[in-house]
């Protein structure tokens, strides 16, 4: 009782100042500078594809413009991160988070600023299943699956491969362990062996040693669940020197055309996987993204534009652009029943919505929200064939 | 057949690193080593000014390369190097103008100096940072292998390969050329032995009408040079990061008490000392004595005694084990 009078306080305050704004403001609080600045301006490019197509409709709330405020989660310091979700907050009015990118600092901004204002935050790509039982007072969701998921997918994709023996190396934060151990017990589970699970520090100038230590332990391919632009590349360019390792399995944090220019023809016959579907949604969205001048198919920036989407069809499904009373509607627009919105036809959404009919948005991941509000998850398969990244497949 | 395996796993993983690494360090360590024994104190500023004569160097290279200039096979950041070091000697000399003569003329005591460098870190490390930026910069260009381990192991037939990279070889060979220019510059030049006078007594030293402010500019100038040298050798085989050269303060210091403050060949053996410790104390040896003893079946563990994140732990260890046994260091150094 003590906690529903707190959250309609809290709401009522909070209608106070969405009243007193013009517009409705959507914070998008991703790391444009740190290990995922290099795929994050596509995320936030795709976020701002679903807003400004919103905005274009001009139907949102009887007809309601919304508009965006950047601000840099760092990836990697919570504290920086926690700041700048608090000036959204707190100093921008923002009625709901786009982000965050890290599980780490994703976790900073849900217990120090999102839960303590009440403010709804969908991530793209915060993957660590701790964030699955983390208690979130129902004002987090996500449009990337869970690692659990994840490192289930890739233990299935190197089985299918025939290979038995992998060696694991991770970035030793949320994240890399995350993912790092989900993956070991599948593939364990699978009957195959899990040579070494080592850690990494991202951000040395030489991973020699730890590679020494992970070619001592021996294995077929060598798992990496870094990033792309820190010790990842770092672990795979030491590996290649020595000789150590020839195939790389690259989990989505190690999808980046940054990887295959640095690395060159080393590379070539790894694999990995990464979130992502074959649905007609991607390829609309891929196509819409094209026009838009970036590059829709780069890493979460399609669950980016999910995330935004679905932000924006709770406030229509709840009437109002309120937190605490759009937070509930974000599972039901997001799953069945009620007509599919793709990419592209988020004005019909609204417009169906608005006449009191029910949406199942289906977007460009083919978004499904489980549990308590988490995509179910699908992958794309991913090999280097000549140097280039070729999607082979989906699960 | 196995033995030799062994000792390309060996060699492929710890003695090539490790020697590469070694000298590296032992250049560092004898820029320290040389400020310490003419200038007598301990220059915390040492890893930035590798910093930043990297940095120039970086900046150098880039601006020829875009005008089209190689050095072949060879990185072009060897062409840049002659250039950063004079910009890294002009840096030191204005800092020495601008802070140390004062502390120099009014005697100061040697921890009083070892603050101010402290301070003059912290403004070189801004400098480096407003210069070139907080990222991690690969400057290597040219070969990148003198051999690679697939074309090892196909030559030798061997079922373990062995990788040599080129900038190994560049770090060995000029680490070899600058200690002998050196050393030779110390024991045959007037204003080598004028050098190593004022460090042995400096009162006798003046008496004798060595000229001071002399001898302190040319410690500088080859400090610049050292400190330049080493940190593009590092850079070119690693990465430029201006936060790991700071962190490569403690095993340079490492190196240079090791070794024995203010003597230069404990520099190098101390560079040495803590690059094969670092290497092979968080090695996991699996792998070799799985080759030696193949009768066994593989060993269970990975027979790795500390995990590699404890490099730092390393040094840190074989310093306090150096100081509390033997202060004045392997070779016999002064002390302050």
């Amino acid at each position: 009782m003590k906690k529903l009078l707190l959250t309609s306080a809290a709401s009522f305050a909070l209608m106070a100042g969405a009243a007193a704004a013009q517009d409705i403001k959507i914070g998008i609080i991703l790391g444009f500078t740190g290990p995922l600045e290099s795929i994050t301006p596509n995320m936030a490019a795709g976020a701002e594809l679903a807003i400004s197509e919103v905005n274009e409709a001009g139907t949102l709330l009887d007809g309601q413009t919304i508009s965006v405020v950047r601000a840099d989660s760092t990836c990697i310091d919570a504290s920086a991160a926690t700041a700048a979700a608090e000036r959204l907050i707190t100093a921008e009015g923002v009625s709901a988070l786009m982000g965050a990118d890290c599980s780490g600092v994703t976790t900073a901004i849900l217990h120090n600023v999102a839960k303590p204002n009440g403010v709804v935050m969908v991530s793209p790509s915060a993957t660590s299943p701790a964030l699955s039982a983390d208690d979130d007072d129902g004002l987090f969701f996500r449009t990337a699956p869970s690692d659990a998921r994840q490192g289930a997918v890739m233990a299935d994709i190197i089985r299918d491969r025939g290979i038995s023996s992998v060696a694991v190396t991770y970035t030793n934060n949320d994240y890399g362990k995350g993912l790092a151990d989900s993956f070991a017990s599948a593939f364990t589970e699978a009957g195959g062996t899990v040579t070494i699970n080592a850690a990494h520090e991202d951000g040395k100038a030489d991973y020699s040693a730890e590679v020494g230590a992970l070619a001592s332990a021996g294995g077929e391919v060598l798992v990496v669940a870094g990033y792309v632009d820190q010790g990842g590349r770092g672990i795979i360019q030491a590996a290649v020197d020595t000789g150590a390792f020839d195939v790389f399995v690259l989990p989505d944090g190690m999808y980046g055309e940054s990887l295959v220019e640095n690395i060159g023809s080393a590379l070539d016959g790894s694999f990995g996987q990464y979130p992502g579907t074959d649905s007609e949604g991607a390829t609309t969205y891929a196509e819409m993204a094209r026009e838009a001048g970036f590059d829709g198919t780069s890493a979460f920036s399609a669950e980016s534009y999910d995330a935004a989407a679905l932000i924006m069809l709770a406030m229509q499904a709840a009437g109002s652009s309120n937190p605490g009373d759009f937070k509930d509607h974000i599972m039901s627009v997001a799953n069945e029943p009620g007509e599919e919105i793709l990419p592209g036809e988020l004005a019909k959404g609204i417009e169906i919505l608005k006449n009191g009919g029910d949406i199942n948005y289906v977007g460009a991941t083919a978004v499904e929200l489980i549990g308590t509000g988490e995509s179910a998850g699908s992958y794309r398969e991913i090999e280097i064939r000549d140097g280039a990244i070729e999607i082979v497949g989906y699960r | 057949m196995d033995f030799l395996n062994a000792l390309v796993v060996f060699a492929n993983f710890v003695l090539v690193p490790a020697t590469a690494y070694g000298a590296q360090l032992a250049l560092g360590a004898l820029g320290v080593t040389l400020i310490f024994g003419i200038l007598r104190f301990s220059n915390f500023a040492h890893g930035d000014t590798m910093a930043f004569g990297t940095m120039i160097t970086i900046l150098v290279t880039w601006a020829l390369q875009a005008a089209g200039v190689t050095f072949g096979p060879l990185p072009t950041a060897l062409l840049a190097l002659p250039v950063a070091v004079g910009v890294t000697a002009l840096l030191l000399l204005g800092t020495d103008r601008m802070v140390y003569r004062f502390y120099r003329k009014v005697r100061a005591a040697p921890v009083i100096l070892v603050m101010v460098s402290l301070g003059v870190m912290f403004v070189m490390n801004a400098l480096v940072r407003f210069g070139i930026g907080v990222n991690e910069y690969r400057f290597d260009d040219g070969a990148r292998f003198v051999v690679d381990a697939r074309t090892f192991r196909e030559m030798t037939g061997l079922a373990e390969g062995l990788a040599i990279r080129s900038t190994q070889v560049i770090t060995l060979v000029t680490a070899v050329i600058v200690v002998a220019a050196l050393f030779w510059f110390l024991k045959r030049t007037r204003t080598g032995k004028s050098m190593r006078a004022f460090s042995d007594n400096e009162d006798l030293a003046l008496l004798s009408g060595i000229n001071p402010e002399r001898v302190v500019a040319v410690t500088w100038i080859i400090t610049a040079a050292l400190a330049t040298t080493a940190g593009v050798l590092y850079g070119l085989d690693k990465s430029f990061k201006a936060f790991t050269y700071f962190q490569l303060l403690l095993p340079i210091f490492a190196s240079a008490i090791v070794g024995g403050l203010g003597s230069p060949i404990g520099a190098i053996a101390g560079g040495f000392i803590i690059a094969f410790s670092e290497i092979t104390v968080t090695y996991a040896f699996k792998r070799v004595v799985t080759y030696v003893v193949p009768e066994n079946p593989a060993p269970e563990g990975l027979m790795q005694l500390l995990s590699t994140d404890y490099k730092f732990a390393v040094s840190f260890t074989i310093l306090i084990i150096v100081l509390l046994f033997k202060p004045t260091g392997l070779f016999k150094g002064q002390q302050s």
